[in-house]
């Protein structure tokens, strides 16, 4: 990825280099391409004095074997299928015949990369400046130390500024007078590049019984620039495991707070709750492509559709299991878990033959892609952000629901004792149909919300459906505070445990524990108490 | 908490079998023994009687998953304890004896090496600890049946003791398998990751895919499920199998009388993952192939669901739903494979609201209204 955007900076700034006329003089570009080496090498080294990057096109056209010359006389720039005149920059034609291929040997490929990293980094553009200095902080030698001090005195740009401030001390650590490397070796304490402790770590490193570094005294040093360094990066990291594991969390929530009207508050085993998911994120996918088709310019803004005609749909979907399936089989749950795994299947495969077994492509709108630089190791995705966000929304959305509204309170008293609601007039068949229906459409929601970040595809629901019941088991039947924790907690969790010991590791050992904690707890964290023998 | 009262309100009778079970018994074993064999080996290709390796082939591996579907119908329709995990203990009885058939390729691999292949390929230079003794037959058989007892022994014991009952047990035997099934996905867990075991060579020294030592398989798979039937009535027509009925029908009742369900549950549990462990060393020599999708929750659940479209608490019912279901997701597979999800989905559905007492019942109510 890289290497393809340079390649295309690369041939920008060629086609720029095209229009302009150049600095250099005529005479110089022939030094370039006939001259003897020691001509051609003073040459570049005017051309980075005069700090002009205009003449980064032959440069760089030179250093990759694309300068061609017409019998002596003419030089030509030959890219791709253009063929460029290299005094001028406009394009030739007819092509002339005869032409030779320039040959640059070793010393001038060093000189020439060492030169255009220069002229890059005194370009006017600031992105080339940035890129050129990650580039020299992978590979830089000690004679650019002149230029990048240089580059350092006139740069304005503070990130930038840090950056060939670490370029440099690399640089100096490699000098021969210990004062230069003690004094970089004290500036490198000050960095938050994760690289910077590789370097400190590689001055301490022993070879054949001499350290790397001989200096006792710079040693010493470099151990305590590490510790500052490490300590700033550890807190990133740690910072960035909590975001993670958070945003897995109000994933996991997400999926699972559906789950948990639907399982928790109605007692239902709903193994199609991934499918109606699933059904979100495909909602989600067909209000894209409608977007785009009929609304290219609102496309960013079709998220505030896609939620909610994925809760609808979803939601519709549920209400048509409930009164078509589910409604004749309560009290009897494993007959429940059997019909609704039957319903999963139905889904996927209609779903297999409507869309296609392969996934399909949901994109981020603009406003969703990028994030922001939290600390120097540590990028918060825009789009994990909304999630977040979204998932606290929906949260505090469903608990109003259930205590404020008069749905809200149908619902829990008919939870709570089935018989009594329905003698003072609580209509309990359309209660179950519409509570069915709203765990559904949340799943929708979430379906919605995991279009955003993962694949979207035919089984979809079935990675989740696990997972989804073991929050809602750990969090306790019949709780939404404990759904909530339960979801965060094991995201947080996964996440750590992942760092230390590998995802499909991580994901076994947050299986076992769940399953040895219900043997603890059959009731979850949060149990209601009570005092029953079934349960 | 299980209705399932109604579904089997006749009581078992005491016999093993009556006399009409006596006949079919012996009409099943002439025909697996004898027929079958004659049939396949002796009648020459074109006759219009000879039975064709595929059939036979697909016959052995049905009658592999009839002995599951028994094993889930002791601890599901008699005991009324619905695992979701029977896949798990299918699939470490296969692994079982795939360790064994690995190691007798011996040095016929790609690599030509003393390691089975994919050892080869993560530059793995001796067997993990727990690859030790599987070169003897004996050694994996045992495996065969501990491994798959340990485990359910274990998990049952906790599960049991601490009164985890209903969808709260079927849900967290699903996970089991689930996370069993992401544990045998890794490479590094030493059984082929993805791939599994498969290019068996030999079993016992026979080439494992002459038409004789298949036929030897078949035979021995049809004298397991025979075995296993008898075994299964034997114990539901005993006291025992009084206790597991009504643990089903009314545990709480059955402590206050005095015994504790755990013991039996643990008992019906332990010897029904066995049951699965042997089937499972029956089938992967005659598949020819194990790898972790076996563990997958959506295997395990179609156990259930054999049971389920047979018939609960019958043993029969379930050899029935095993072969029906099974049947049909070879024909559907090969005919329409776009509408296999949509039947098996729609037999989930629909013998759950209409069939509570699967095929077995239908054809019960057909004898009643005659009567």
């Amino acid at each position: 990825m890289r290497t393809y955007i340079t390649i295309r900076l690369l041939s920008c700034l060629a086609l720029l280099g095209a229009q302009i006329v150049y600095a250099m003089t005529p005479e110089q570009v022939s030094t370039l391409a006939f001259g003897e080496s020691d001509q051609k090498l003073v040459v570049i080294n005017a051309l980075v004095a005069a700090g002009d990057d205009s003449a980064l096109p032959l440069l760089q056209s030179l250093a990759a074997g694309q300068v061609q010359t017409v019998e002596g006389k003419r030089v030509l720039i030959v890219r791709g299928g253009e063929v460029l005149d290299g005094v001028t920059g406009k394009p030739v034609s007819p092509v002339p015949e005869n032409v030779e291929d320039v040959i640059v040997n070793n010393r001038i490929r060093g000189e020439l990369a060492a030169a255009i990293g220069a002229l890059r980094l005194t370009s006017k553009d600031q992105a080339t400046r940035l890129q050129a200095a990650e580039e020299l902080a992978r590979s830089a030698d000690e004679s650019l130390l002149p230029l990048i001090s240089r580059a350092l005195a006139n740069e304005t740009d503070t990130n930038l500024k840090n950056r060939l401030k670490l370029v440099e001390a690399t640089l100096q650590l490699k000098s021969k007078d210990a004062a230069v490397r003690l004094a970089a070796v004290k500036m490198l304490a000050e960095s938050d590049n994760p690289n910077t402790q590789t370097l400190l770590a590689g001055l301490l490193e022993k070879h054949a019984a001499a350290y790397v570094e001989s200096d006792a005294a710079i040693r010493a040093a470099a151990e305590q620039s590490l510790k500052a360094v490490r300590a700033r990066l550890a807190w990133g990291e740690r910072l960035g495991q909590v975001f993670t594991g958070v945003s897995l969390g109000s994933i996991l929530l997400l999926a699972a707070l559906g789950l948990a009207i639907t399982y928790g508050l109605m007692g239902v085993i709903n193994m199609a709750h991934g499918e109606l998911i699933m059904v979100g994120a495909y909602t989600t996918y067909v209000v894209q492509n409608l977007f785009r088709s009929y609304a290219p310019g609102a496309f960013d803004w079709y998220l505030p559709v896609a939620v909610p005609a994925a809760f609808l749909s979803a939601g519709l979907v549920g209400a048509l299991l409930e009164r078509c399936v589910i409604r004749f089989l309560y009290g009897r749950p494993l007959e429940t878990l059997l019909a609704t795994w039957g319903i999963s299947l139905i889904l996927i495969q209609t779903v297999r033959t409507v869309f296609g077994a392969q996934n399909v492509q949901v994109e981020n709108p603009v406003w969703m892609s990028g994030g922001v630089q939290f600390l120097s190791n540590v990028v918060l995705p825009y789009s994990r952000i909304v999630i977040i966000g979204f998932a606290a929304f929906v949260v505090v959305a469903v608990w109003l629901m259930l205590s404020r509204t008069r749905l809200g309170l149908f619902v829990r008293s008919v939870t709570q004792n089935r018989a009594m609601a329905s003698c003072v007039g609580v209509p309990t068949a359309r209660v179950d149909t519409l509570a069915f229906a709203l765990g559904s459409g949340i799943a929708g929601l979430a379906g919605c919300a995991l279009s955003q970040i993962g694949n979207v595809g035919p089984d979809l629901g079935q990675s989740y459906i696990v997972d989804s019941f073991m929050v809602v088991v750990l969090g306790g039947v019949g709780q939404l505070a404990g759904t909530v924790y339960a979801g965060l907690g094991l995201g947080i969790a996964n996440k750590f445990l992942e760092g230390w010991s590998g995802a499909v590791l991580a994901k076994i050992i947050v299986l076992a524990f769940i399953i040895i904690f219900i043997q603890k707890r059959p009731q979850g964290l949060f149990a209601l108490k009570g005092r029953t023998v079934e349960t | 908490m299980n209705k399932l009262s109604t579904v089997n309100a006749t009581l078992p009778s005491q016999q093993l079998f009556n006399r009409r079970g006596w006949t079919g018994f012996l009409l099943a074993a002439i025909v697996l023994f004898l027929l079958v064999p004659v049939a396949n080996l002796v009648l020459p290709k074109g006759s219009a009687f000879a039975l064709s390796d595929y059939s036979v082939a697909l016959v052995g591996k049905i009658m592999c998953y009839a002995i599951v579907a028994l094993a889930m119908d002791l601890i599901w329709g008699y005991t009324g304890i619905l695992s979701l995990g029977h896949g798990l203990f299918f699939a470490l009885g296969g692994y079982a004896m795939g360790m064994y058939l690995m190691r007798s390729i011996g040095h016929d691999g790609v690599y030509q090496s003393d390691l089975p292949d994919f050892m080869v390929f993560l530059n793995w230079k001796e067997y993990p600890w727990y690859w030790h003794g599987t070169q003897h037959f004996w050694y994996a058989l045992a495996l065969v049946i501990l491994v798959p007892a340990i485990i359910a022994y274990v998990f049952g014991f906790f599960a049991f003791r601490s009164r985890i009952k209903g969808v709260y047990f079927s849900i967290i035997t699903q996970a089991l398998t689930f996370a069993a099934m992401l544990l045998f996905f890794r490479n590094d867990t030493g059984f082929g990751g993805n791939n599994g075991f498969t290019d068996f060579k030999r079993i016992l020294g026979f080439p494992i895919a002459t038409q004789a030592t298949r036929m030897a398989l078949f035979v021995l798979t049809g004298a397991v499920l025979l075995g296993t039937l008898l075994l299964g009535r034997y114990i539901v027509t005993s006291k025992l199998g009084r206790v597991l009925t009504a643990i089903r029908d009314a545990e709480s009742r059955i402590m206050f009388c005095g015994y504790n369900p755990v013991n039996y549950k643990l008992f019906i549990w332990t010897l029904s993952a066995v049951i699965c462990g042997i089937a499972g060393a029956l089938y992967v020599p005659q598949v020819g192939i194990v790898n972790p999708s076996e563990m997958s929750p959506a295997n395990s659940i179609e156990i259930a669901i054999w049971v389920a479209v047979g018939g609960r608490g019958s043993l029969i019912g379930g050899l029935l739903g095993a072969g029906i279901v099974n049947g049909a997701k070879s024909f559907f597979t090969q005919a329409f494979p776009e509408y296999w999800l949509f039947f098996l989905g729609a037999i989930f559905i629909l013998v759950t609201l209409f069939l509570p007492r699967g095929v077995i019942g239908l054809l019960d109510k057909r004898k009643q209204s005659k009567a």
